[in-house]
């Protein structure tokens, strides 16, 4: 048996790594997998980075700020497998919701209309809305950037975005520290059955196959050890696919709502499951199938278009500076070739490609899968832009700017 | 040199802080990461800052390291890239500190090193707590099924606990088990209290 350990937080999104260990996936490749709780990203990624474990749930953004050089010591990291896609909401007190449509599914369905509503309600709040925010290296908050800046806000000036651990959120959201939060599950969720807040926004109706979190590995350590990390994959997309088959997810809720995993209720745990999330209390809950993916659609397939598209929004929020060598390093942090050795010859159908347009499927299309079929889901984003990877300068330019 | 302490626990914090006092050091600042800890910081303006790794509020702190306008210069990780080892002893240790650009290597080095001892030995002490409390409680519960078994089987003390000591011994279980399980027992039996 080799040794693993793994760096997580208490999210829904952690749940292929504790299924990896859990339902023996992992022993069937002959790894003992050690997880590792922890309590911020910056433990997660100096545990990573300092050698302490060899793998780590981490945010897709984090991964390139660290191999950019962007977040404290910089270390060249591998993200070979996405651990699932979309999985966030944004949540905002029932004070500034009340300034939104007034029904709330109107709120969630529509998301131009609430991003036009929660510009003009800026003005009108008491105070410039502070949104949590989980680490400025977050998906969630790249995509609430991405939100705002349609309608014109400025989300480093017309609203406070303030860092707060996840766990901490409806904590600070009851004592009025905040306004709202965007965060991956379960918080929302509990939040809402709490009656402090109301999901405004969710992260599949603003980019309908997000990025979200990914196993990061330290590139030097995978490159020395490609057998274990063959068998390591291998375990995670078995494992995958067990957590996304419907008829696995009381057993899955059950498994994460355990004190030392997530440690919250398995029905408020289940809700981001199926995606029937109830959005404000005493309103039924609302039917979004896609709301969180595991396995289908090649969910775990690391594209390295989504690599530069996240790269793209650094350099246009001022996060990074534009250059020729960073991109190509944003890219090559998504190792779409590591997950191909992998999983070659396996049960889960892969692309053929690496790269594509981000945002241009309407429909589920099918497309070249070196096995049976692989049908991709839709992947808008909200305003309809499509990325283009190979003209990622001209994507940039085309955002008003904002500062 | 001014030094600030972000600690959950009150009592390490202290254990540090006279440690520190102790070194020579005079400037120090306990800060419980809660409420508008950050802020408080930002005007502490300190040299170095030492967090406890368990506080889920060092992303905060990041971040406001990150933009903070109100101080002077820039404060990042302390990474000594000629002992990563001493990374390694700190993060097992649950301590990381943070020092302002430009303050030199040697005059860092002996405070993360001192803060590393003093929160291993505060681990340290809490387990050797907790060991304690864990005989205490075991204790207690002996004694009660030993006074079961006395009074029920009429037995002496002594094959009392020898009763028990081998009952444990046969199932694979702690003898602290095996007479909460008869304490419980007797108890929905409705016996002796």
């Amino acid at each position: 048996m080799t040794p693993i350990s793994v760096a997580f937080l208490p999210l829904t999104d952690s749940a292929v790594l504790i299924a990896a260990k859990a339902m023996g996936f992992a022993e069937a490749e002959g790894i003992d997998l050690g997880l590792v709780r922890d309590t911020s990203w910056a433990n997660v990624r100096d545990r990573l980075v300092y050698g302490q474990v060899q793998a780590a749930h981490m945010l897709a953004p984090l991964a390139i700020a660290v191999t950019l050089g962007l977040s404290q010591h910089p270390a060249a990291i591998a993200a070979p497998f996405k651990l699932g896609v979309n999985g966030n909401a944004l949540t905002l007190s029932s004070e500034l919701a009340a300034a939104l449509d007034p029904v709330p599914r109107s709120r969630i369905l529509d998301p131009t209309a609430t991003a036009h509503d929660f510009a003009a309600a800026i003005g009108l709040h008491r105070r410039k809305p502070v949104i949590g925010i989980v680490h400025r290296f977050s998906s969630h908050a790249i995509m609430l950037r991405y939100w705002l800046g349609f309608a014109g806000v400025n989300p480093d000036r017309d609203v406070t975005l303030r860092v707060l651990p996840p766990s901490l959120m409806v904590e600070a959201l009851h004592a009025g520290e905040i306004d709202g939060f965007i965060a991956g599950e379960p918080w929302s969720s509990v939040a809402v059955a709490e009656g402090l807040g109301e999901i405004v926004a969710i992260g599949a109706n603003i980019w309908q196959r997000g990025v979200e979190k990914v196993l990061a590995l330290r590139q030097d350590w995978m490159e020395a050890n490609p057998e274990t990390v063959d068998r390591l994959l291998r375990a995670l997309d078995r494992a995958a696919a067990w957590c996304d088959d419907p008829a696995n997810r009381p057993a899955l809720a059950e498994l994460l709502s355990q004190p030392h995993h997530i440690g919250q209720p398995a029905e408020i745990i289940t809700q981001a499951l199926s995606g029937q999330l109830p959005i404000a209390r005493g309103e039924e809950p609302i039917e979004s199938p896609d709301f969180l993916l595991f396995h289908r659609e090649a969910a775990n397939f690391p594209w390295r278009s989504q690599a530069l598209w996240i790269y793209s929004q650094f350099v246009r929020w001022g996060l990074a500076k534009a250059d020729a060598s960073a991109e190509a390093a944003a890219a090559n942090v998504f190792r779409s070739d590591i997950y191909r050795r992998a999983l070659a010859g396996g049960p889960t159908p892969m692309p053929g490609a690496s790269m594509k347009l981000e945002g241009a499927l309407r429909a589920p299309l099918a497309v070249g899968s070196d096995r049976g079929t692989l049908t991709l889901g839709p992947d808008r984003f909200f305003d309809g832009r499509i990325f283009d990877p190979a003209e990622i300068h001209d994507y940039i330019a085309g955002f008003e700017p904002t500062r | 040199m001014r030094i600030a302490i972000v600690d959950e626990s009150g009592l390490r914090a202290t254990i540090l802080e006279e440690g520190l006092r102790e070194a020579g050091f005079d400037d120090i600042h306990a800060v419980p990461p809660t409420g508008a800890f950050v802020a408080r910081l930002e005007r502490l303006a300190p040299d170095v800052v030492l967090i406890d790794l368990g506080t889920p509020s060092r992303d905060s702190l990041e971040e406001m390291l990150a933009v903070s306008r109100a101080l002077s210069r820039p404060i990042a990780m302390f990474v000594d890239q000629s002992d990563e080892s001493m990374i390694g002893a700190a993060i097992d240790a649950g301590v990381s500190a943070y020092v302002v650009d430009g303050l030199r290597k040697d005059r860092v080095k002996p405070i993360l090193d001192l803060a590393i001892r003093r929160f291993n030995a505060f681990a340290r002490l809490r387990t050797e707590l907790e060991e304690a409390r864990t005989a205490l409680a075991d204790r207690k519960k002996i004694d009660r099924a030993k006074a079961i078994l006395m009074e029920q089987r009429g037995l002496a003390e002594a094959d009392a606990y020898t009763l028990l000591r081998t009952t444990a011994m046969n199932q694979g279980r702690r003898i602290a088990d095996v007479a909460d399980a008869l304490i419980t027992a007797t108890e929905m039996l409705g016996g002796p209290k």
